[in-house]
């Protein structure tokens, strides 16, 4: 888990610890908000970022995306990325601008369309504005690039005329979507970029995020709090609790046969249009990050918890090639075989 | 048809609700509800589920029935009594009392600023459900319903709870009152995946104990799946398809409400989509179809359905609206 790189590997995030930390009347408040997060993301591949509100995975997005800003700060690790063998290093500012890494190479998709277009601008003037930033070009050229772009992608091109009012909230989000995407980037990192549309054109937006990834073979993080979403389109999910990375494995084992018991009970808890047996929720809440629970940080919520899990913060193992997990039970139940777990 | 008043907790007949929207001198009016009909009946509580896509006019039917906004046709009858013929004082002792809501943000429904605790006495105090004294024991007896007890939730301010939590004192003060309906606008949308199924399973039992009907209005199908006992489909202020919520999700027959269940994301790696899907592309103008609203992208549609509003159809045990079902 610490070296091991893989040749293909194009985001590494080692030992990754980002704080809040914040300053106010000399009381300093700390909160950890992603805490010892190592996880490596392959060329080519969608990789799922999944845990509830508060978890840390919008932090994390913004530390993997060198983002960040007081009060998150980066207290230890590292964050590189391997574009064709050069290795740039996420979370230096200078090293980011001078190679013009941004929306050339790693490009964002934000959350809330509404916010993220100008309103007193034409979709035609926000493409300029941004590819002019970026590709410096005529006015004529980048209209025709983004006409060209849309029409790809299967998008009415007169939205180039609209304002960002005149389209309705699925129209805005794929259209910020092409925005994002039309330099061709190798890394795309998207933030809930569903949440809060509606089921028909949610399945329209995947259906778009799908299309663009495969087309150039890029790489894309996608974070959302909806495993239905990730079920369509990750080829991996990470699943975080509370700042800690709680368990990793390909799409298929992570719902099908999860191994950490936050892990099941949120796959359980999903009500299923094939079958309405009761469900149960989670006892219990997620914990305030200021102050986490020691030890592992679900046991007060985990019917599992033994007494080492109240002080020993468990480490994330690979059980399987592929598959790693965080929990005391698990890791016990394999103790006979662990040597073998351990060179896989 | 029209069965005897008495006999309906909650009548809704034709209710529409009309909006004009002026720019410049020309001025274009929509109707956010049209002729939505249906009955809840009393004595035998009920899940009843309005679900559909934005704009379709679930929470515009629903501010109707709660009284916060006046349809401009049609009738809403509550316990046999016209809605709109109450006296003010009627409306706030008796209407307010009887039917009360649920919203779907709870730290929004409370004001930072205030303890939560504040608005469970002041409801007590308002509807002068039990004296002063009583207050105390009478709160803690709503509150254990909804899993809280007094000791967690007197003199907390609202950034002291938990979103969850939050939710349940919004639902604990509808309670206080002892209604008859609740009306819940997306109750658990804001809730994390962890914390709603308590909730929603919270609703199924307040149902069987409290013996209170529920209105529960949102986008997410699969919860209504899970908690309904029948459902109504909205799209573009029509209620397209209603019947017990088995029949229509299990086995919808409205070509949106078909669209509507291919399109929810299934936590299932046997279940990922292999189709394509088109999307409307300029869905205000769906609401101004002469026809069938959904005329524009139904895989099956008819000559007629562009020029005709389809009638509802009685099939298989639901109502559609559909010229399919004809």
């Amino acid at each position: 888990m610490t070296t091991n790189v893989n040749a293909n590997t194009i985001v590494e995030a080692k030992n990754l610890k980002a704080y809040y930390i914040t300053r106010a009347y000399g009381i300093e408040r700390v909160v950890k908000a992603v805490d010892d997060i190592s996880i490596q993301v392959k060329e080519g591949e969608i990789y799922g970022i999944a845990g509830e509100s508060g978890c840390g995975k919008s932090s994390l997005l913004k530390v993997l995306l060198g983002a960040h800003q007081a009060p998150l700060t980066v207290v230890d690790g590292s964050v590189k990325y391997r574009f064709d063998g050069n290795e740039i290093n996420a979370l230096s500012k200078q090293e980011m601008e001078h190679k013009d890494v941004r929306w050339r190479q790693v490009s964002y998709i934000p959350q809330g369309s509404m916010h993220v277009l100008n309103p007193v601008r034409r979709i035609r003037d926000t493409f300029h504005d941004f590819i002019q930033a970026h590709r410096p070009m005529k006015r004529h050229e980048s209209n025709e690039l983004a006409r060209n772009y849309l029409r790809d992608l299967g998008l009415p091109d007169k939205v180039l005329g609209a304002y960002p009012h005149q389209l309705s909230g699925g129209m805005r989000q794929r259209v910020t979507i092409a925005l994002a995407t039309i330099l061709w980037p190798k890394l795309i990192f998207a933030d809930e970029p569903t949440t809060a549309l509606d089921v028909v054109v949610q399945r329209g937006v995947i259906q778009l995020l799908k299309e663009i990834q495969q087309k150039e073979r890029s790489t894309l993080v996608l974070i959302t709090h909806d495993i239905g979403v990730h079920a369509n389109l990750a080829d991996r999910i990470a699943v975080l609790y509370a700042g800690k990375l709680v368990e990793e494995g390909d799409t298929r084992t992570i719902l099908k046969t999860p191994m950490h018991p936050y892990t099941q009970f949120l796959i359980k808890s999903l009500p299923r249009l094939d079958d309405r047996g009761a469900r149960v929720g989670i006892p219990g809440r997620p914990p305030a990050l200021e102050n986490p629970p020691p030890g592992c940080r679900f046991h007060p919520r985990c019917p599992l918890a033994m007494d080492k899990c109240r002080t020993i913060d468990p480490p994330l193992i690979t059980v399987q090639p592929g598959h790693r997990v965080a929990c005391h039970v698990v890791t016990d139940a394999m103790l006979p075989e662990m040597p073998h777990a351990a060179s896989a | 048809m029209q069965p005897a008043p008495n006999t309906n907790l909650l009548e809704v007949a034709d209710l529409t609700k009309t909006f004009t929207v002026r720019q410049g001198f020309s001025s274009a009016s929509f109707d956010a509800v049209d002729d939505a009909t249906f009955t809840l009946q009393s004595g035998q509580p009920e899940i009843f589920t309005i679900a559909g896509e934005s704009g379709s006019g679930k929470t515009t039917l629903a501010r109707m029935i709660m009284g916060m906004e006046l349809p401009t046709g049609g009738v809403l009858r509550y316990k046999g009594r016209d809605v709109a013929k109450l006296s003010g004082r009627e409306r706030r002792s008796w209407f307010f009392k009887e039917v009360q809501p649920v919203f779907q943000d709870p730290f929004a429904t409370f004001s930072p600023l205030k303890r939560v605790d504040h608005y469970l006495y002041e409801t007590v105090a308002n509807y002068k459900i039990t004296d002063k004294r009583g207050a105390d024991a009478y709160i803690d007896s709503i509150l254990h319903e909804v899993g809280l007890s007094i000791m967690e939730v007197k003199g907390r301010y609202l950034n002291e709870l938990s979103g969850g939590q939050a939710q349940r004192v919004s639902i604990a003060r509808a309670l206080l009152t002892h209604p008859s309906l609740i009306v819940a606008d997306e109750p658990v949308s804001m809730l994390d995946a962890s914390l709603r199924m308590s909730i929603v399973n919270m609703f199924r039992k307040l149902k069987d104990d409290q013996q209170v009907s529920i209105l529960y209005i949102t986008h997410d199908l699969a919860t209504a799946y899970y908690m309904a006992d029948r459902i109504a489909i909205m799209l573009r202020g029509w209620i397209v398809e209603m019947g017990p919520v088995e029949q229509v999700l299990g086995n919808p027959l409205h070509p949106y409400t078909q669209n509507l269940k291919a399109s929810i994301p299934e936590a299932d790696p046997d279940k990922v989509w292999t189709e394509k899907i088109s999307l409307s592309e300029m869905e205000s103008e769906e609401y101004t179809l002469t026809g069938c609203k959904f005329a524009g992208r139904c895989p099956h549609v008819m000559e007629k359905c562009r020029s005709h509003v389809p009638p509802n159809f009685a099939h298989e045990g639901r109502m559609v609206k559909c010229f399919l079902y004809e």
